[in-house]
This record gives structure tokens, C-alpha cells and sequence, in this order.
């Protein structure tokens, strides 16, 4: 990420201003940080908000996109006549197609076309309908007749580079190696060590799967189009949709109220978002294209497989001397992002002089990688956790003791920078006690065939400080009600919420009362998309910032029509008080000014980041499972995830977050796979039945959050540190350290199938 | 089959379940082995895109439209009757996105033909409400925070409602089964958990009034 602006990030951005001045800390607070159920929670469980896939415009039409079944092939002909000549049908659209045919770009390269000839991986688009009907369009699709040549692929990235491969592009399958990373002399680290170990750790390709998949409905209104989009960014997708089509910004409107997950893969606008543009310009109709499940899982974003070979270097006494590691993963057939960083944890989680990196990175004909949760860092945790674990063993430590030994105060991997603060030490010590790992940890080895353990991991989230820009717009009403609008998407993660909460704190009113616009681009103010952990600490201060440029003005006011010094009043709950004189009360609803302008209005801008420190969440868990040795099946009983993130805005959707990440992290531990069939490149698990994501049943019943808030008062104007990416960083190198214990079984491939740890463990029982 | 729909029109018509299987084994069949003979008695077939009008009991009101016989129920509900509560996942009966109850039973509306339905008292989520106030379940989804995007929640509710009419006194484990059909990518189960025992509870100290 260093070498790249962060992945959530597409060219520039506009600048905000710096603040001239920041209100300080909250001290004790009255709304922020409480359990608040969500101020949006009645559309969301009434079935009356209207999510994009929701959206009915009259006389809409439905669109469906062709897409190439083979893993890797040339599109030789196309012919749409008779799919042209169905009933319902309004338009096919091809690359021979004008207004179709157009460039589409990758963020890494390479280039490529709307409809491109080559089609690279399974469910490459090639042409496009729409109908009266989803199921004519779906018709329509299937009398398109389309004659391929099936070219040789490449499914695996382990063979990808092999000179009898085929290649994939003219430049070969390998992109440009980049220099690795490298701080002390790792020989003369390993050398120092008591004890060295390498193993090589490898994670399963994992789908994102939001529930509702993706796509838009699109309306063009003269030359102004407007896209109702299930998406975390519409200022990202109106860009891109603005550039491709040629059109001003003003001209494109994307309205993302709700969206139903994205998870990373929803950061930036599809080919559906110019397709279904496409097609409503051709048939001068309304156009809804959405994805189908399996369109989903083929097209729009994976966390792509990796496999990391990691040495490690320890001392008797618990110091680690030196780390090496070795990655290779693939960004699929083309690069777009969502690859890489699977060594962050490795150059910066422990105190270790001596580091050394690089990762190679390989195409095959599979769907595009795209950000996916913590982009690598569970990967590099599921390899680095385990290999700590293994060292603690080696050295006859336990775990905990071990990582306690080898906590850092600065950012090793940023030359040095200090972290605003660090409640690593705290989530490990205080997560150990409220878990009861001693108890745990100290159980004698059951003799049945139901082996319990407990084991657990720790991280950091390489970003979740946020930063400019954002900007965020409170007005309050002459009859004292409140409006908010900010530009962020709430992508399910409560954002809504917490920023009610926030201005809700300085003026003093009830969070449910707060009108909110968002997520429009005609009717909201720029932000970047929502990734990164980062929407929180980003536009929580901006926010902030807004709503006390609000109260200061009611304050003069006050001060104005009272002949009072602004110095001695503040504002409480509806009204402008005297700060020693609590019978001095002035209600806003009766301040002059504010009722001869009709409203009083704030902006707030986020201010920049302090400088040379490191803002980065921090987190421990742990977790006790029971491993069946007969049949490989692994129960987890207990969790209990302890994040130092910040502040604690809202602990309802804090926790919240905490039991989606590990459950999440579940299904990379134990569930998730993305299988492509080697002799044809075919993805065999295109589903929700055969691609597992966990259920009810797969979460244990007991889950507990332990809070760790070290008062982070440098970071920013809130204290609050981005939360849902770390969430899921540690889990599956939790779970695996927990089966080990259990056990004695080191499973280094994830996920750990009940067929995967019965092969592990009678591989072991051979060797012994 | 508990919910055994009366005989309608279609079924007159030859239109059956049955038939369409009978239908499509006996074309299976005849390909395997001698790939040219049919069976004798072949079912009339409507075509796909042909309309019928059926009658849908949805929410206590009967809603008359017309239908191709392919469409489900899922489609029908939100493209043709605007009941957009009722959200559409997959389209192939594995997330449960689209639960709503058949005669009371959480089913499927993405596995439902509309014209299978035809007979039957659909609720969706928009009949839990009260007018505008939220149902009970839906107010302990609220409390509990048992969601995050909210996609899969009205589908998650309607099971809950399902779970608790035919079980009023869930044990965990039972509200863990009984809601294991509904995937959540946000994966808010432990809160839903939660949210169901918490409605199970209200139930009870209500009757117990």
C-alpha cells in the first residue's frame, strides 16, 4: 500500500480545508458510545427501505448480461438476430454494437474492451439484452448464438509461470516484480536464533457474496442519467461511470441510500453500471440489471488464494530474531486490486529487527480479484499466528507470554513512526482473562475421539485512521430539528448511526430525531467510498466538526439577542444555558436569529492526520473448539474477540461488527473455497449451496466483545479507530492454533474441511 | 404434503407439478435410451410465456393478475406487486432472502411458482406490520441490532415468525437450527439469535397476562 494510494481510493480526489479550529476531546459523553439501536433500523426490518434492486421506475426494462462459459477463449461470431427478433426483447447490444463498443480499463492493467474479443476467465461479458421480462431477457441470451475458439488456460497459480504454460497475455503471466521488503540482515537474525522454523501456509480463494448481488438501475432523463446503485461509493462509481461515458460529472446522479453488502468488492462501479446505461439510451426505457448468484461469484471480486512460505527466527528467552516470507497469490486475469499484503502482520504486528518480504504475483483465467475484507491480512495472519505458535511451542512458552515479549510501540514497517496509541499488550493480557485462558489452556488431554482446545491470534489493520477528504453539512431547523448530510455510504456497518450519535452528543438532542441525507451524489458532499475501516474515524470528525460550528453559532446567537458574553453560555438539551446560572435559559426555538433565518447551518470538514505517527487498530482472539479425530468435524464452542479500535461509538454495532468479522473468519477457517475444475478452469461451487458460507449453525453460541479504548486523543477529533476490517484478521489463525492444541494436528492449508484435517492427521500419525 | 394447494384451473389444464415432472423424467428417459420414442400420454404443455390470471392470497387480501405459468412467486411479488420486502438472493432456494410464510411455514418464494401458490395465505414482511408499527419479531430484530445491511433481515424475520408459531418456546439450539435456512454475509446470527429468543420471551409473558 505504500507503493499505491489505499485500495479504496481510485485517482484523485477533491481536497477539504483544514478546520481553524477543533473542538476538544469529549470527555465523558452522553450519546456516543452507548448500546443505540440504529436510527434506520425501522426501514430495514420493515421491508420499507428501498434497496437498488428494490427500485421499480415505470415502464422499466429488464437486462441480462451473455458471458463466456469457457475458462479462456476467442469470440469469433456473434449472432443476435433471432435473440433481436423475440418477444420482449428491446435491444442486444455486442461489441460490434457502436455504443458498445469501448474501452474498459483496469486499474493494473491490462486493457481491455466492454465486451472484449478474448474473453480471459468464465463470465467474461460478451453481449448484452433487454426484455419486457427478466426471463425473456434470459431468452433472449440463449438464442444469441456465438461461436468460440477455446483457447488453453491456466487455472492454477502454482503452474502459472511454468514455461508450458500457456500465456495468458503477451507480456506473460507474471506481473512486474517489485523489490522486496528488507530491514536488518535476516541471516545475521537467523543466526542469532535458538530456534528456526519454516513452513509454508497456503488460504483457499474466498467469494465476497453479499447478499443482494450486484448491480443498478439505470434512467436517463434528456442527457442526464441517474443510477440507482447497490454499491459503497457513488462518488467512485459516478467518476467512473462520468469518464467511460463520456458525460460532466453533474450529468451523472448515483443514489446508494441502502446496499445489501459488498464487503470490498462494491468499491467501485461494474460493467453492469455501463452497461444498463447502455441499454436504457438504446430502448429510451428505464433499464434494472442485477447480477445473478452465480454471476456474482464469478465476475465481481474474490479474496484471491495465496501461499506464503514463512521462516522464523526465536531465542529461548521469547525474542524473535528475524522473519522471512515468500508469497505468491494472483489477481486473477486482471489486476484491479484486492491482492497483496498478506506480509503487512509480518513487517509490522511484533518487534523483530530483522525482516524480509516479497511477493510474486501471477495471472489465471479466473475472475478479477478485488479488496475483500482486510485485503491479505488474514492470509498473513492464518500464516503468522500459527507460525508464533509453533515457535512458543518450540521454546516451551505459552502463547501469550511469547507475543507479550514481542509487542512494539512504534510502527517498525513505517521507519520508526510512533502509533497514537497501542492496546495490543491490553487486548492480549485483558482478552486472556476474560476468556479464561489459563483454564482453557491448561486442560488435560481428553482420551475420546472429542478433543476440546483453545488457542488464539492477534493483528493490526495496516490503515483504520481515516483521513481527509470529507465533508459533512448540519442544519438546524427554526422548530429545532436537525438535519444531517454527509456523502458516505452506509454499507451496513451502523454509519448512519454513529454519525446521529455524534451530532446528537454536541447539540444535545435525541439521535432518532436527526434527518440524514446520504449517499447521492446530486444531494451530498464528496466522499471516498466505504473501505477500509476507515469510514468512522473519517467522517466522524467531519461530522463533528459540523455540528459544533452549529452550536457555537447558537451560542452567539444567544449571546447576541441576551447581550451576554459567549464565553459563559453553552448549549444543553434544547436550549442555551448560562454555564453558573442554570435558571439563565434560553430555548433555541426563541432565539431571534435563528428564527429570522429560518435554519442555522454548520460545515465541517475533516482536517488532515498529526504527522509521522501511525494510526492502527489492534486486536486479540481467542477461541475454544472440539475436534472430532474420527470424523475431522471441528466445533467451535466459544469466541471472544478484544479490539482496541478506538473509541466505542455505538456498542451495539461495535459488537456487532466483532461477531460478523469472526464469523466471517469462520468461513476462511473452516467453510469457504472457491473450486475451479482444473481440466476446464470452470468454477465447480458457483453457488451458495456448494460455495459455503457459514450459518447459525456455524457460529458458536457463545461470542463475547471485550472493548479495549485507549484514549486515542491525537488521532483525531472523535477517538474512534476504524473496527471492520481487524475483525476478521485473526480468526482462522485463532481456530487453527485451537485445533492444534486440541489435537497436535498443524493444518496449514485453509479451509480445514473435515477431509483436510483427517489427511492431516493420519499424515502426522504416519511420521510418527 | 402439509400445505396440499387446492385444485385450480391450471391443474384442469393439466398444468400440475406432477405433470411437468412426469414430463421431463419421461423426455430424459426416451433420450437415454432409444433418443427418438416418447411417452404416450403427453401433458399440454402451456407455453412458457403465456399469461394466466390466478388469484394470490397475500397479507389477508386477494390480488388477481396475470402470470406466465414459469414466473415464482419471488418474482411476482416484487416485480408485478411492488411487495419489495421480500428480497431475492439467489434464486435457487439457498439463501433464504426470499422466506415468506405459506399457510403459515416459511417456504421459499424463489423455489414457489405463483400459480403453485394460488389457494394459499401468503404473508410477507410487509404483513408482520401493524399499520405502521413493527411486529413484535421485527421490533426484536431493532432491539438486538440482528442485522447489519438489512438484505437478508426481512427473510431472517419471516423465518423467525414461521419458527415461532409452530414452537413458541425455542430452545438456542432450536432457534439455531430454525434459522440455519437464511444465510447473513454481514453475519449478525449471534444478535438474530438473540433477537428470536427475545420475541419467544415477549410472546410468552404476553399469553401469560
Amino acid at each position: 500500500m505504500s507503493e499505491d494510494s489505499p485500495y479504496w481510493i481510485e485517482g484523485t480526489v477533491p481536497e477539504t480545508p483544514t478546520p481553524a479550529e477543533y473542538p476538544e476531546p469529549w470527555g465523558k459523553t452522553n450519546v456516543v458510545g452507548a448500546r443505540l439501536p440504529r436510527v434506520d433500523a425501522y426501514e430495514r426490518v420493515s421491508g420499507s427501505a428501498v434497496y437498488p434492486s428494490d427500485v421499480i421506475l415505470p415502464g422499466m426494462l429488464y437486462g441480462a448480461i451473455l458471458r463466456c462459459p469457457h475458462s479462456r477463449a476467442r469470440v469469433l461470431s456473434v449472432d443476435s438476430a433471432s435473440a433481436e427478433a423475440m418477444p420482449g426483447v428491446h435491444a442486444v447490444i455486442t461489441a460490434s454494437t457502436p455504443e458498445a463498443d469501448i474501452p474498459w480499463s483496469y486499474r493494473r492493467g491490462p486493457e481491455s474492451r466492454l465486451f472484449p474479443s478474448l474473453c480471459q476467465h468464465e463470465g467474461e461479458a460478451v453481449a448484452a439484452v433487454a426484455a419486457e421480462t427478466p426471463q425473456q431477457a434470459v431468452d433472449a441470451l440463449r438464442a444469441i448464438r456465438i461461436d468460440y475458439e477455446i483457447l488453453p488456460h491456466v487455472a492454477d497459480q502454482e503452474t502459472s509461470s511454468d514455461p508450458e504454460s500457456p500465456k495468458i497475455w503477451d507480456d506473460g503471466n507474471e506481473l512486474p516484480a517489485r523489490p522486496p521488503y528488507e530491514r536488518g540482515n535476516i541471516a545475521t537474525g537467523f543466526a542469532e536464533a535458538d530456534v528456526v522454523l519454516e513452513l509454508t501456509f497456503t488460504t483457499a480463494c474466498e467469494i465476497h457474496a453479499p447478499m443482494e448481488t450486484h448491480g443498478c438501475v439505470a434512467q436517463w432523463d434528456g442527457d442526464r442519467l441517474t443510477l440507482w446503485e447497490s454499491t459503497q461509493g457513488v462518488f467512485a462509481v459516478q467518476a467512473r461511470v462520468a469518464e467511460i461515458l463520456g458525460l460532466p460529472l453533474s450529468k451523472v446522479r448515483i443514489v446508494g441510500h441502502y446496499m445489501g453488502g459488498g464487503f470490498g468488492s462494491k468499491l467501485q462501479a461494474g460493467k453492469y453500471s455501463i452497461i444498463a446505461p447502455i441499454l436504457a439510451r438504446l430502448t429510451a426505457r428505464p433499464v434494472k440489471l442485477f447480477l445473478s448468484r452465480e454471476e456474482n461469484m464469478l465476475c465481481v471480486g474474490n479474496r484471491p488464494p495465496s501461499r506464503m512460505t514463512l521462516k522464523a527466527g526465536v531465542k529461548k528467552d521469547g525474542t524473535l530474531t528475524a522473519l522471512a516470507m515468500d508469497t505468491l497469490s494472483t489477481p486473477g486475469a486482471y489486476a484491479i486490486s484486492g491482492f497483496g499484503l498478506e506480509d503487512w502482520q509480518i513487517r509490522d504486528l511484533y518487534t523483530v529487527p530483522n525482516v524480509r518480504t516479497s511477493n510474486r504475483f501471477v495471472f489465471i483465467n479466473a475472475g478479477p480479484a478485488r479488496p475483500f475484507r482486510a485485503p491479505g491480512h488474514p492470509q498473513g495472519s492464518w500464516a503468522l499466528e500459527q507460525m508464533m505458535d509453533d515457535l512458543a511451542d518450540a521454546i516451551d512458552m505459552d502463547p501469550i507470554v511469547f507475543r507479550l515479549k514481542n509487542i512494539p510501540s512504534v510502527s517498525q514497517a513505517r521507519g520508526g513512526q510512533p502509533y497514537t496509541t497501542t492496546g495490543l499488550k491490553q487486548c492480549l493480557t485483558d482478552g486472556a482473562a476474560a476468556f479464561n485462558w489459563e483454564t482453557g489452556r491448561s486442560r488435560p488431554v481428553q482420551k475420546t475421539h472429542l478433543k476440546r482446545g483453545v488457542g488464539m491470534g492477534a493483528c493490526l489493520w495496516i490503515a483504520g485512521g481515516g483521513g481527509p477528504p470529507s465533508t459533512a453539512i448540519v442544519k438546524i431547523f427554526a422548530d429545532g430539528s436537525v438535519n444531517l448530510n454527509l456523502g458516505a455510504s452506509d454499507i451496513g456497518t451502523g454509519t448512519k448511526s454513529v454519525m446521529a450519535m455524534v451530532v446528537a452528543e454536541e447539540l444535545g438532542i435525541d439521535p432518532h430525531a436527526i434527518q440524514i441525507e446520504h449517499a447521492d451524489t446530486a444531494t451530498t458532499q464528496f466522499a471516498t467510498p466505504s473501505g477500509g475501516s476507515k469510514t468512522i474515524p473519517t467522517e466522524s470528525p467531519a461530522v463533528r466538526e459540523a455540528a459544533y460550528a452549529v452550536r457555537r453559532r447558537l451560542i452567539e446567537l444567544a449571546a447576541e439577542q441576551h447581550d451576554l458574553a459567549i464565553e459563559d453560555l453553552e448549549l444543553a438539551t434544547g436550549a442555551v444555558v448560562s454555564k453558573t446560572d442554570p435558571a439563565v435559559s434560553f430555548p433555541i426555538t426563541e432565539l431571534e436569529g435563528l428564527q429570522r433565518r429560518g435554519l442555522v447551518m454548520g460545515v465541517g470538514y475533516r482536517g488532515p492526520n498529526p504527522e509521522d505517527v501511525a494510526i492502527t487498530p489492534f486486536a486479540a482472539q481467542f477461541c475454544e473448539v472440539e475436534v472430532n479425530t474420527r470424523t475431522g468435524e471441528i466445533r467451535i464452542l466459544r469466541f471472544l474477540g478484544a479490539h482496541d479500535s478506538g473509541r466505542v461509538m455505538n456498542r451495539l454495532t461495535y459488537d456487532n461488527q466483532i461477531f460478523g468479522g469472526i464469523t466471517m473468519g469462520i468461513g476462511l477457517a473452516l467453510t469457504e473455497e472457491r473450486i475451479l475444475d482444473q481440466a476446464t478452469g470452470k468454477m465447480v461451487n458457483a453457488n451458495l449451496h456448494d460455495y459455503k458460507i457459514p450459518t447459525a449453525l456455524d457460529v458458536p453460541a457463545e461470542m463475547a466483545s471485550l472493548a479495549i479504548d485507549p484514549h486515542d486523543e491525537q488521532c483525531n477529533t472523535t477517538g474512534a479507530k476504524g473496527i471492520g476490517e481487524p475483525v476478521t484478521i485473526p480468526t482462522a489463525g485463532a481456530i487453527a492454533n485451537a485445533v492444534f492444541h486440541a489435537t497436535g494436528v498443524r493444518i496449514t492449508e485453509s479451509p480445514i474441511t473435515p477431509g483436510r484435517f483427517l489427511e492431516a492427521q493420519a499424515a502426522q500419525a504416519e511420521e510418527v | 404434503m402439509a400445505n396440499k394447494p387446492k385444485t385450480t384451473d391450471r391443474e384442469r389444464d393439466g398444468v400440475t407439478r406432477r405433470g411437468f415432472i412426469s414430463t421431463v423424467g419421461a423426455g430424459a428417459l426416451g433420450a437415454a435410451t432409444v433418443g427418438t420414442s416418447r411417452a404416450e400420454a403427453v401433458p399440454e404443455i402451456t407455453a412458457p410465456e403465456a399469461m394466466v390470471q390466478i388469484g394470490l392470497t397475500i397479507n389477508g387480501r386477494i390480488h388477481r393478475l396475470l402470470v406466465e405459468p414459469r414466473w415464482t412467486l419471488l418474482f411476482t411479488l416484487r416485480e408485478r406487486l411492488g411487495l419489495t420486502g421480500t428480497k431475492v438472493g439467489c434464486e435457487r432456494g439457498e439463501c433464504g432472502a426470499c422466506t415468506v410464510l405459506i399457510n403459515g411455514q416459511p417456504r421459499y418464494a424463489c423455489m414457489t411458482l405463483a400459480v403453485e401458490a394460488e389457494g394459499s395465505q401468503i404473508t410477507t414482511i410487509e404483513g408482520l406490520m401493524d399499520g405502521e408499527a413493527l411486529g413484535d419479531v421485527q421490533q426484536a430484530f431493532v432491539n438486538e441490532d440482528a442485522f447489519q445491511c438489512g438484505y437478508c433481515t426481512p427473510g431472517q424475520i419471516m423465518a423467525a415468525e414461521g419458527l415461532l408459531q409452530a414452537n413458541p418456546s425455542p430452545s438456542t439450539e432450536e432457534i439455531r437450527k430454525g434459522m440455519s435456512g437464511n444465510l447473513c454475509r454481514c453475519a449478525a446470527y449471534h444478535h438474530i439469535v438473540r433477537a428470536v429468543d427475545s420475541a419467544a420471551d415477549g410472546r410468552r409473558e404476553g399469553d401469560d397476562r
